[in-house]
């Protein structure tokens, strides 16, 4: 019982049993107010409207007192705020009552109070992308403000350990992240080079070649892919691909790590498969028509007429969509923190192990820590890195592709 | 002529050698295209089979059927039943007694340290304490009772421990071995369905770890998600579809609607990190926390897949509205929404699902922590489905990748059923105009 009447329980319990009186009560009047044969006037609004007409001045008013109580906390003792808060509503309730008269536009005032509330929603969205921005940069200028933006992005030595105490030696912590930036650059490449070819080939099977039952068994199960969590992934990565590739490559005499650039960059290939297939999918079906069947008339059989015609006319598209997935591809996490290694390393052999922007992130930001120190602001200019590189790469795959649609409309 | 016409340059053997060739180059076309195909749908099986192969017998258990002696002078020597003194009893002499007795030629310290090694000893005094705990009466009587093994015998006993490897490789000596397969030869030792695995939160002890309070977490935070990103996001997608004028402001929503959806997850964990926890001292690995994260996350996708939803309802059904006198906002919160409600359904079931399997956020805001209580209420700390699975991986022991893929297998028939759900909706509910 006693979690019942805590304060912010309670406040809330007078806030909506308020407002449900209030509505019950502009209802009411409404009706009450219709049925006198005043001056023949017509009612305006119907009578729920003045209902939440009334509901919404009593909650206003409530949470108006609720936020100046808050704000100047302390300057009047604590019994004083239900009878304030009860007052209010009270107040509230004698407004209704000599504002609720049968020509009051009830009706259009709720629809501007539900038009605001819409629009606010809508807010919510560019808020979010505001408090990415911003907390972006702040910690990031943060960040520049210890190590220079010049030494973090040219910089080949990264080994963001710095020293906890002064007397501590090779402890520095020096933040050059271009090896990262080659490791994530790697992996990358890795999986559009796994994910490219065979992504392409399907969607254009799927929408050439495969017959129409095909493609509604066919298509599904290639887009499965796309919704296995990507912690799923990395565990696979971790436990079953790492370790066949190191055998594999046992059997040839060559040591491989089991964390390594192309166990994490061929299982981020297979999961981007369905983003080029379904993309390049839509963009050759966009292809008219006409520019297949004057092909085929001409007697070119199907692959020359994919190959010469209208790859060339849906190449746009596919870049778009290429371009698409490799911002994916920068921007996934748990493949390579669990498969591609923590420790960063600056070389062009796949079969290392290597970092990307995300791992350093996690493991900088997993952990103790405090909140002033280089090595957690490190994380933070990488994730600006990131999501200015991920939001480049969008809005160009975005222009190629609506380009390349008005050209065909 | 017509002779003629046979034998013309498209007769030639050339000609013959040139088409044959262009059917050749249309078959291998083709086959790539099959063969992509199939290599695809390969990955997904390997993946499938992998994680099952590994993970399936997690949701069995071997249990040792002992019997304790619950003396008196042990556990309660002042004979006062008081609920501190039972509480605090060395149950772990008990289980060790119990042990000894049933191999009463272990006599050497080392033999019998490595005897008690064989039951999960954090799991069987917890028992025992918590019976006795529970009815104090059993104190001075004898029981037989059912413990976990430890997790090396389980993973011996399922087939994981190569009993012919070199002894100073293997986590189970030979003795150890030796008193095992004594005890299965008894039928002291059975093979039960792994409840604890469904119904306890995480442990040390991989025998004795649950997902419980892993999916307590993940539910706690969805329903957070589901609160926030549901409402926002078909309201934002009405304002933006009925409502918006079509000017600079709205155009600019609308790009930043879109790009948010491609942003990475981790970075949406970035923001809860520096605005949640630094900016508004929220409490760190907190499902409230979380679950906002989630929400902000999955509001993209709630907000394209309500305004398809909306665009998909025909336009006459506002017209008639409006020319029965409605008002325009009577018109979309009485008609269209209603009507597109089963796509907005369907779009929010798969933002859950992609929230329930998002891992890289809830690292950022702290939900990795070591909790061993199935979480009480949103401010808690706790952890999530594929935060634990993430947890158990790193851990080297082979029950522990065990344990990790059974939650794998769990998360992923979760999300099969979400989407099955999904599918059946849209079949179901779905109308063309």
């Amino acid at each position: 019982m006693q979690q019942f009447l805590n304060p912010e329980i309670l406040t809330s319990a007078i806030l909506i049993i308020g407002a449900v009186t209030a509505f019950l009560y502009g209802r009411g009047l409404a009706v009450s107010r219709a049925q006198l044969p005043a001056d023949g006037a017509r009612a305006h609004s119907i009578p729920s409207y003045h209902g939440y007409f009334s509901a919404w001045i009593v909650a206003f008013i409530a949470v108006g007192v609720i936020a100046l109580w808050t704000t100047f906390s302390g300057a009047l003792p604590e019994f004083m705020f239900p009878a304030m808060m009860l007052g209010a509503m009270a107040l509230g309730f004698i407004i209704i009552n000599r504002l609720l008269t049968p020509t009051f536009r009830a009706r259009n005032h709720v629809e501007r109070f539900v038009g605001g509330v819409l629009m606010i929603c809508s807010g919510v969205a560019v808020l979010t992308t505001f408090g990415i921005v911003l907390s972006l940069v702040f910690e990031s200028l943060r960040f520049f403000d210890q190590v220079p933006i010049l030494d973090f992005l040219t910089g080949l030595n990264w080994s963001p350990q710095t020293a906890l105490r002064e007397d501590q030696i090779g402890q520095s912590g020096s933040f050059g992240a271009v090896p990262i930036f080659a490791g994530t650059f790697m992996i990358t490449a890795v999986a559009i080079f796994i994910a490219g070819p065979i992504g392409l080939l399907i969607a254009v099977y799927l929408s050439e070649y495969a017959t129409k039952r095909t493609r509604a068994t066919v298509k599904p199960m290639v887009e499965i892919l796309a919704g296995i969590p990507t912690i799923v992934y990395g565990f696979f990565a971790l436990l079953t691909v790492g370790p066949a590739i190191r055998n594999f490559a046992e059997g040839f005499g060559l040591s491989v790590p089991t964390q390594s650039a192309i166990a994490a960059g061929s299982v981020m290939g297979v999961m981007i498969i369905p983003f080029i297939s379904s993309l390049s999918d839509d963009v050759i079906n966009a292809v008219p028509q006409t520019l297949r069947d004057g092909s085929l008339a001409l007697g070119a059989t199907k692959s020359e007429t994919m190959t010469k015609v209208i790859f060339p006319a849906a190449l746009p598209g596919i870049i778009g969509a290429f371009l698409l997935a490799v911002s994916r591809a920068i921007g996934e996490t748990m493949i390579v923190v669990m498969a591609a290694g923590r420790a960063a390393n600056l070389t062009g052999n796949p079969f290392e192990a290597v970092t990307t922007v995300t791992v350093q992130i996690v493991s900088l930001l997993t952990g103790d820590q405090e909140f002033d120190s280089a090595k957690t602001l490190a994380a933070f200019a990488l994730g600006l890195v990131l999501f200015v590189f991920t939001l480049v790469l969008n809005i160009i795959a975005l222009l190629i592709v609506r380009k390349y649609r008005e050209r065909y409309e | 002529m017509s002779a003629e016409a046979n034998t013309s340059i498209h007769q030639t053997d050339q000609a013959l050698g040139r088409l044959a060739k262009r059917k050749a180059k249309e078959n291998r076309f083709r086959y790539a295209g099959i063969a992509a195909v199939v290599i695809a749908m390969a990955m997904l099986g390997w993946l499938v089979v992998s994680l099952v192969g590994t993970g399936y017998t997690a949701f069995f258990q071997h249990y040792l059927t002992i019997t304790v002696t619950l003396s008196e002078s042990d556990l309660d020597p002042h004979g006062a039943r008081d609920a501190d003194q039972l509480r605090t009893a060395n149950y772990r002499k008990v289980i060790q007694q119990a042990l000894y007795s049933r191999f009463p030629d272990v006599t050497d310290r080392r033999g019998k340290r490595a005897l008690f090694q064989i039951v999960s000893a954090s799991g069987a005094t917890n028992q025992v304490r918590q019976m006795v705990y529970q009815d104090p009466d059993l104190v001075g009587r004898e029981i037989t009772i059912t413990v976990p093994t430890s997790d090396d015998v389980d993973q011996l006993l399922k087939g994981y421990i190569d009993r012919n490897a070199p002894a100073e490789l293997r986590k189970v000596s030979d003795r150890q071995i030796e008193w095992v397969d004594q005890v299965v030869a008894g039928g002291e030792l059975t093979r039960e369905f792994n409840w604890r695995f469904f119904t306890a939160a995480d442990s040390r002890d991989p025998e004795l770890a649950g997902i419980a309070g892993a999916v307590v977490g993940s539910l706690m935070a969805l329903s957070v998600a589901f609160m926030l990103s549901v409402p926002v996001g078909v309201g934002a997608a009405v304002y933006l579809e009925e409502f918006a004028p079509h000017n600079r402001l709205t155009d600019f929503i609308e790009i930043n609607i879109n790009n948010l959806a491609a942003v990475p997850s981790i970075v949406f964990g970035l923001l809860g990190l520096a605005v949640f926890l630094n900016f508004f001292g929220l409490p760190r690995s907190a499902p409230l926390v979380g679950g906002m994260v989630l929400g902000l996350m999955t509001l993209p996708t709630i907000i394209i897949a309500t305004r398809s939803a909306l665009r998909a309802v025909s336009p006459s059904i506002i017209d008639g509205a409006l020319s029965l006198g409605a008002s325009h906002t009577q018109a979309v919160f009485h008609h269209k929404v209603p009507l597109a409600a089963s796509g907005i359904l369907t779009g929010s079931i798969i933002g859950m699902a992609q929230a329930l399997g998002e891992t890289a956020p809830l690292l950022m805001i702290g939900m990795v922590a070591f909790v061993t209580e199935i979480p009480a209420s949103i401010m808690e700390p706790a952890s999530a489905l594929p935060v634990q699975i993430f947890l158990w991986s790193d851990s080297a022991e082979r029950a522990w990748a065990e344990r990790a893929s059974a939650a794998i297998i769990v998360l992923l028939l979760v999300l099969i059923t979400l989407n099955a759900v999904a599918i059946f909706l849209r079949s179901r509910l779905e109308r063309r105009w």
